[in-house]
């Protein structure tokens, strides 16, 4: 189970989280909403460490990640598997080397990582692309081979960072496929921060909106589609009117 | 006026910490010997082998003009021998370490800033870090060993290249004799000359690799922050090896 509690972060001036709360529970998969810029992203970072809170704490599995020395930020990271924005793939290194990268570091033997790059790459549809290099792949394939270097890993977590952005809608109705996929296969729990409210509905189960760094609201699905909150009413349907559109015109490209 | 100097003073501890913080990051991954070893061979293979041409390049150019120009100051008034004194303990004790230094400032502290500041802004950094991988022992201590151990390498290779080209310049164009032109460059050699000179390329190793990685790692801004970074990362290698280089001067002459 991974819970924010109270999380607080600014950067300089900025106060991105004001008190952040939420709670995934094993299994399921928790889509966290809001404008662009709102801290969603600086909100996911928090759970493998690559951001400290300023105050308040994030626990995974009962461990305050920010608490963790060295050794045990390490064995909580290889449970967890981060999909980025933009793949974050090694431009220097092939398909394959850089979904071996982290299995060597699992130290496991040439065979199994030969065997677990070949299912990863089965998975998100990708067989014989392993000696391609990032230059050569297209934006969703850059995607598929990032979510693959997360799942070849087995984590019991696993993060996508606006998995959709930037794609057209065939291949975003792909990777929430995909995501799907990897849900039902792995069995693992998931955070995915998006604002592409179709991938949110097909790849969710609960919903969490978050608004000036903190939720507005958090609820299944059906909950959210059926919101009377203005703010998260507004937000889904996409309408430039409305409670939050001076809100969302300030906080667009800040952090 | 006052409200600037603070912000001025702020910003230097500010910077200072994060040196500070840098370096004992750095420090500590030199026990992640399993990260940064197989590493390092290919670093020293980028840093030193592939800086052997320029390096090499400019030894022997400068050999030619030590030759020429200590030739044309001693005429009349010094033995002309003594061009091989002078080629000799310029390249071994200034010219070899300090030219190749800035050079390498260039060609090795720009390509460690780029390289670094790129991955950290496509976040390839935070990546590794999540593939449980300790990037300051991933990025940085293969490429700081490396550099520390075949900067000297590449100067020795350097001073042997400037002394043979000053030589060649001396017999051929100056009437010296090859037996003169050693007798002059083992005239008041001491081994001090050698190490002194390695010495001072190692810590330029060292320094323009630290600097570098600094830059790479703490750039923010996409394409624009990595420009800055590899600019700040040449300009404060090359003020640094200026100043080691009068350091060493003052501590071991």
């Amino acid at each position: 189970m991974i819970v924010f509690r109270d999380v607080e972060k600014r950067f300089g001036e900025k106060e991105v989280l004001r008190g952040f709360s939420l709670e995934v529970r094993d299994g399921e998969t928790m889509v966290i909403i809001g404008h662009s810029g709102s801290g969603k992203s600086v909100a996911l970072k928090h759970v493998v460490g690559l951001l400290q809170p300023d105050a308040g704490e994030v626990d995974v599995d009962g461990d305050v990640v920010h608490l963790l020395d060295r050794d045990a930020l390490r064995v909580l990271r290889s449970r967890i598997g981060f999909v980025f924005q933009f793949a974050a793939l090694f431009d220097s290194m092939s398909v394959r080397e850089n979904l071996a990268l982290g299995l060597h570091r699992q130290r496991l033997d040439a065979r199994t990582i030969d065997d677990r790059v070949r299912e990863a790459l089965a998975l998100v549809d990708l067989e014989g692309a392993e000696g391609k290099y990032p230059a050569e792949l297209s934006g969703g394939m850059r995607k598929r081979v990032g979510l693959a270097r997360a799942i070849a890993l087995r984590p019991q977590y696993l993060l996508y960072d606006e998995p959709t952005t930037g794609l057209d809608p065939v291949t975003s109705a792909v990777i929430n496929q995909l995501m799907v996929r990897t849900r039902e296969k792995l069995g693992v729990t998931g955070i995915v921060v998006t604002h592409d409210m179709t991938s949110a509905y097909t790849v969710g189960d609960r919903i969490a909106m978050l608004y000036r760094g903190q939720v507005r609201q958090v609820g299944t699905v059906a909950q959210i589609q059926q919101t009377h909150d203005p703010i998260v009413r507004q937000f889904i349907e996409g309408r430039p009117d409305g409670a939050a559109a001076f809100d969302a015109a300030s906080a667009e490209g800040s952090v | 006026m006052y409200r600037q100097l603070t912000v001025r003073v702020a910003g230097g501890i500010e910077a200072l910490g994060r040196w500070g913080h840098f370096l004992a990051d750095v420090g500590r991954s030199l026990r992640d010997v399993d990260t940064w070893g197989p590493l390092t061979a290919v670093q020293m293979r980028r840093i030193g082998v592939q800086s052997l041409p320029i390096a090499l390049f400019i030894s022997v150019f400068t050999g030619i003009v030590l030759a020429l120009l200590s030739s044309y100051s001693f005429t009349g008034a010094v033995p002309l021998y003594f061009v091989g004194t002078f080629v000799g303990k310029a390249m071994m004790l200034e010219l070899a370490p300090v030219l190749v230094g800035l050079a390498l400032a260039g060609r090795v502290g720009a390509n460690i800033a780029a390289e670094l500041g790129t991955m950290r802004v496509t976040e390839q950094v935070d990546a590794l870090e999540t593939l449980a991988f300790n990037p300051y022992a991933y990025l940085a201590v293969p490429r700081v060993l490396a550099a520390t151990w075949m900067f000297p390498a590449v100067v020795a290779m350097a001073i042997a290249v400037g002394i043979v080209s000053g030589w060649v310049t001396a017999i051929n164009l100056l009437d010296l004799s090859s037996p003169d032109f050693i007798k002059g460059l083992r005239l008041f050699y001491q081994f001090k000359d050698i190490w002194f000179g390695l010495l001072k390329s190692m810590s330029f190793g060292l320094v323009i690799a630290l600097i570098g990685c600094y830059k790479g790692l703490y750039t923010q801004g996409g394409a624009e922050g990595v420009g800055r970074q590899t600019t700040a990362a040449v300009v404060l290698s090359a003020e640094m090896i200026l100043v080691l280089d009068a350091f060493w001067a003052v501590v071991l002459l």
